[in-house]
C-alpha cells in the first residue's frame, strides 16, 4: 500500500516552513526598499532607486554609517590586538588563574546584553565618567573579544606544538619562530575573528542603546529610533544595505580565510 | 677522521626529571660516544621521550647536567643547541615549499644564496628525493615527508640527530625501508645519533648502542648482542626476543661457571649464571625461544653436559620460514620454541624432546 504522504515529505514541508518564518521578513525589507511607494503593498507597483538616493542624502545617516563603520573598525583592531596575545598564553603556557582568566574573558558571550549594557553603565557611573565614544569602544571590545578568542584558540590548538618545536631546533629564536610558523598558520583566524568582532559590532543593537551618546549613534541604534517616530521606506533601504553588508563580509572572509588556508593546513 | 672519538661526546650526569610527583627520569648518568648510534628503548611512559626533549632543550632537567663536547648545556635555549631533530609526525612546515623546509635552519646560519640553494639540493639527493624542491608537504607521501625531515635536520649540520620515534606512523614495509636508509645515512654522514623507539627490531637492528629503559630507570645498555644474549633481568629479558622463564633453585655450583639448578618438578638442569649466586638461592632461568631445539626422540643422542625437556606440543603456529611452538613440559607449564623447518612440522600432540645448551640457560636474580 502506498502512503500519500510520506514522513519526510512532512519533514521537508516543515523545514520549508520555518525557512520561509525566518526569512521572509528580511526578504520583505530588501523587496519593499525597491518600493516607490510610501506605504508598502504588494505586489509592488514598480521599481525604484528613489529611498536609496534619499538616504544617501539624509546626513545623520550618513553620520552613523561612518560612525558605525569606525566604530567596528577600532573594535576588530583592538578585539584582535588583545585576543591573540591572550590565545596564546591560554593555549601555549601554564600559569596561575589560567582557567578562571579565560573564562572571565569568555563570559560575555553568555552574559545578556542587556545587562552588561546596563553593567558598564553603572561601572562609568561610579567612576563618574560621561559616556563617551570610549566607552562605547570599550563595550564593543568586550562584546567581540570572546568571539576572537575562541577562533583563535580553536586554531591554535590544531597547529601542532612540533611545527614550533622543529624551527626552533633549527636555530630560529622564539620570535623568528612565531613570525616564521606560528603567525602564518595563525593569519586566517586572526583573519576571520577580525571579521567576526567588525560584524558583531556593526550591527549590535541592544548593549550599544546603552552606550551611545547623541553623537556617535550607529546605524541599528539610528534604525531603531527611526521606527519610534515613523515607518519611512527609507527604513527598508537602510536595513537592506545593513543585510547585504553584514551577510556579505562574513562571506568574504570565509573566502578569503579559505584561500589563505589553502595547503595551510595539513 | 684522525682525531680519536669522545666516548662521552653527549653526557648527561646526575640526569633527573619530575612532572610534579612523577618522576620521569630518574637520577642517571648516561654517554653517547661520538659518531654512533645509539637507541633509547623502552614501554610506553618510560621516559626515552622525556630524556631526548631534555637533550633537546624542549624541557628543563630538575637536577642534573647535560653536556655536549664537554661543554655544559643546560641554559644554552634549544635554538643556539645546533641540533637536529626528527618529530614522529614529520612536523614539516604546511606552509612552505619542500625547498623553504630544508633551507629552513640555514636562514640562520652564515650561509650565502647560492651556498644555500646548493646545500638544499644535495641534501635533497641524499635522502634520494632531488627534484621537490618546489612542492608542498602536503604533497609527499609519509615515507617522502620524513625523508624531507631528515633532510632538513641534517643540512645543518647537527651536533646530534634525535629522532623520537621517526618510523612508527609508517607502514611497515616502508618502515623497513626507511630504518635501512636512515642507517646507511647515519653512517655515511658519521653524525651522533640518537633514536627512540619502543620497537625491539629496530633497536636492535640499527643500533651501536641499546639503552633499555622502565619506569625512568636505565635497565641495561650495550652492544645490541651484549643486551640480547646476554640480558641482566627479567625485563630486559622479556621485552627483547620471546623469552621463556623457568623457576629455579641453585644446587651446586661448578667450576666451569656451569651451575646445576632444580626445576619445579624436581628435575636438574644445567644453567650459566648471571652474576653470583648462593647454595640454595631462589632464581630464574630464562631462554630464548630460538635457542632450543625440538625433536622425536630418535632424533636425538643424549649427550652429557646438555639440557634435555620431554614435552607435548599444545599449539603451534607457521610464519613460513620458521614455526613458532608452544610445548607443554613436565610441570604444565608451555614452553615458546621457534624453530626453522627442516622437513615437515611438528604437528599439534606430537610427543617431542626439546634440547638447549646450558650456555642459553640463562640464570637471572629474582
Ligand atoms: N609535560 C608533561 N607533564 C606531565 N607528565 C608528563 C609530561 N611529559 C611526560 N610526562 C610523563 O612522564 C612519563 C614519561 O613520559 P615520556 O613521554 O618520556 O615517555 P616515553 O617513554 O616517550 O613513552 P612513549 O613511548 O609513549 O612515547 C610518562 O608517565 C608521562 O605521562
Ligand atoms: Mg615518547
Amino acid at each position: 500500500m502506498k502512503k500519500l504522504i510520506s514522513g519526510w515529505t512532512l519533514i521537508k514541508l516543515y523545514t520549508i516552513l520555518v525557512y520561509a518564518w525566518m526569512f521572509a521578513p528580511i526578504v520583505a525589507v530588501v523587496i519593499l526598499a525597491f518600493n516607490p511607494q510610501q506605504f508598502g503593498t504588494f505586489p509592488l507597483e514598480g521599481f525604484s532607486f528613489k529611498w536609496f538616493v534619499k538616504l544617501s542624502q539624509n546626513s545623520t545617516i550618513m553620520e552613523a554609517f561612518q560612525n558605525s563603520l569606525v566604530l567596528g573598525s577600532l573594535t576588530a583592531i583592538f578585539a584582535t590586538a588583545i585576543g591573540v596575545p591572550a590565545a596564546l598564553a591560554f593555549i601555549r603556557y601554564e600559569f596561575r588563574g589560567k582557567d578562571f582568566l579565560n573564562t572571565m574573558l569568555i563570559a560575555p558571550i553568555m552574559i545578556p546584553e542587556v545587562v552588561l549594557g546596563v553593567a558598564l553603565l553603572l561601572f562609568i557611573r561610579w567612576l563618574q565618567q560621561p559616556k563617551s565614544f570610549a566607552l562605547l569602544l570599550i563595550g564593543h571590545v568586550v562584546l567581540t573579544l570572546p568571539y576572537v578568542l575562541l577562533i583563535v584558540q580553536a586554531r591554535l590548538v590544531g597547529i601542532k606544538r612540533e611545527y614550533e618545536e622543529a624551527a626552533l631546533s633549527l636555530g630560529a629564536s622564539p620570535f623568528q619562530t612565531f613570525r616564521e610558523i606560528t603567525f602564518p598558520l595563525l593569519a586566517p583566524a586572526i583573519f576571520a575573528g577580525m571579521l567576526f568582532a567588525f560584524t558583531i559590532s556593526f550591527d549590535d543593537v541592544t548593549a550599544t542603546l546603552f552606550w551611545a551618546t547623541a553623537q556617535n549613534q550607529t546605524v541599528p541604534v539610528k534604525i531603531f529610533s527611526m521606527l519610534r517616530t515613523s515607518i519611512s521606506p527609507e527604513i527598508n533601504a537602510l536595513g537592506a544595505v545593513m543585510i547585504v553588508l553584514t551577510v556579505s563580509i562574513p562571506l568574504a572572509a570565509g573566502y578569503v580565510a579559505r584561500r589563505f588556508a589553502r595547503g595551510n593546513t595539513p | 677522521m684522525t682525531q680519536a672519538k669522545d666516548p662521552a661526546f653527549v653526557r648527561f650526569k646526575g640526569i633527573e626529571k619530575r612532572f610534579g610527583d612523577l618522576v620521569a627520569v630518574q637520577p642517571m648518568d648516561l654517554n653517547i660516544p661520538e659518531g654512533s648510534f645509539v637507541t633509547l628503548l623502552g614501554p610506553s611512559g618510560c621516559g626515552k621521550t622525556t630524556l631526548l626533549r631534555m637533550l633537546a632543550g624542549l624541557e628543563n632537567p630538575t637536577r642534573g647536567d647535560i653536556f655536549i663536547k664537554g661543554k655544559r648545556i643546560n641554559d644554552t635555549p634549544i635554538h643556539k643547541r645546533n641540533l637536529g631533530m626528527i618529530f614522529q609526525n614529520y612536523a614539516l612546515f604546511p606552509h612552505k615549499t619542500i625547498f623553504d623546509n630544508v633551507a629552513f635552519g640555514l636562514k640562520y646560519r652564515d650561509v650565502s644564496k647560492t651556498e644555500m640553494k646548493e646545500k638544499v639540493e644535495k641534501a635533497l639527493e641524499t635522502v634520494r628525493l632531488p627534484g621537490v624542491g618546489n612542492r608542498m608537504p602536503s604533497q609527499l607521501s609519509g615515507g617522502q615527508q620524513q625523508r624531507i625531515a631528515l633532510a632538513r635536520a641534517i643540512v645543518i649540520e647537527p651536533d646530534v640527530l634525535l629522532m623520537d620515534e621517526p618510523l612508527s606512523a609508517l607502514d611497515e614495509n616502508l618502515r623497513e625501508d626507511m630504518r635501512r636508509e636512515i642507517d646507511n645515512l647515519q653512517m655515511e654522514l658519521g653524525v651522533t645519533t640518537i633514536f627512540v623507539t619502543h620497537d625491539q627490531r629496530e633497536a636492535l637492528s640499527m643500533s651501536d648502542k641499546v639503552v633499555v629503559m622502565k619506569d625512568g630507570f636505565i635497565q641495561q645498555q650495550g652492544e645490541p648482542e651484549e643486551v640480547y644474549n646476554n640480558s641482566v633481568n627479567h625485563f630486559v629479558a622479556d621485552f627483547l626476543g620471546h623469552s621463556n622463564f623457568l623457576a629455579a633453585q641453585v644446587k651446586t655450583t661448578r667450576k666451569d661457571g656451569i651451575y646445576e639448578v632444580a626445576l619445579a618438578d624436581g628435575s636438574t638442569c644445567l644453567a650459566s649464571p648471571v652474576g653470583d649466586f648462593e647454595q640454595g638461592e631462589k632464581a630464574e632461568i630464562v631462554i630464548r625461544a630460538q635457542k632450543m631445539t625440538l625433536g622425536y626422540q630418535k632424533d636425538f643422542v643424549q649427550e652429557e653436559g646438555m639440557n634435555y625437556f620431554y614435552g607435548k606440543i599444545k599449539d603451534r603456529s607457521y610464519m613460513g620460514g620458521e614455526v613458532s611452538y608452544f610445548v607443554e613440559i613436565a610441570d604444565g607449564q608451555l614452553l615458546h620454541v621457534i624453530n626453522f623447518v627442516k622437513r615437515s612440522p611438528y604437528r599439534r600432540k606430537d610427543e617431542v624432546y626439546i634440547r638447549v645448551d646450558p650456555f642459553h640457560c640463562r640464570l637471572l636474580k629474582q
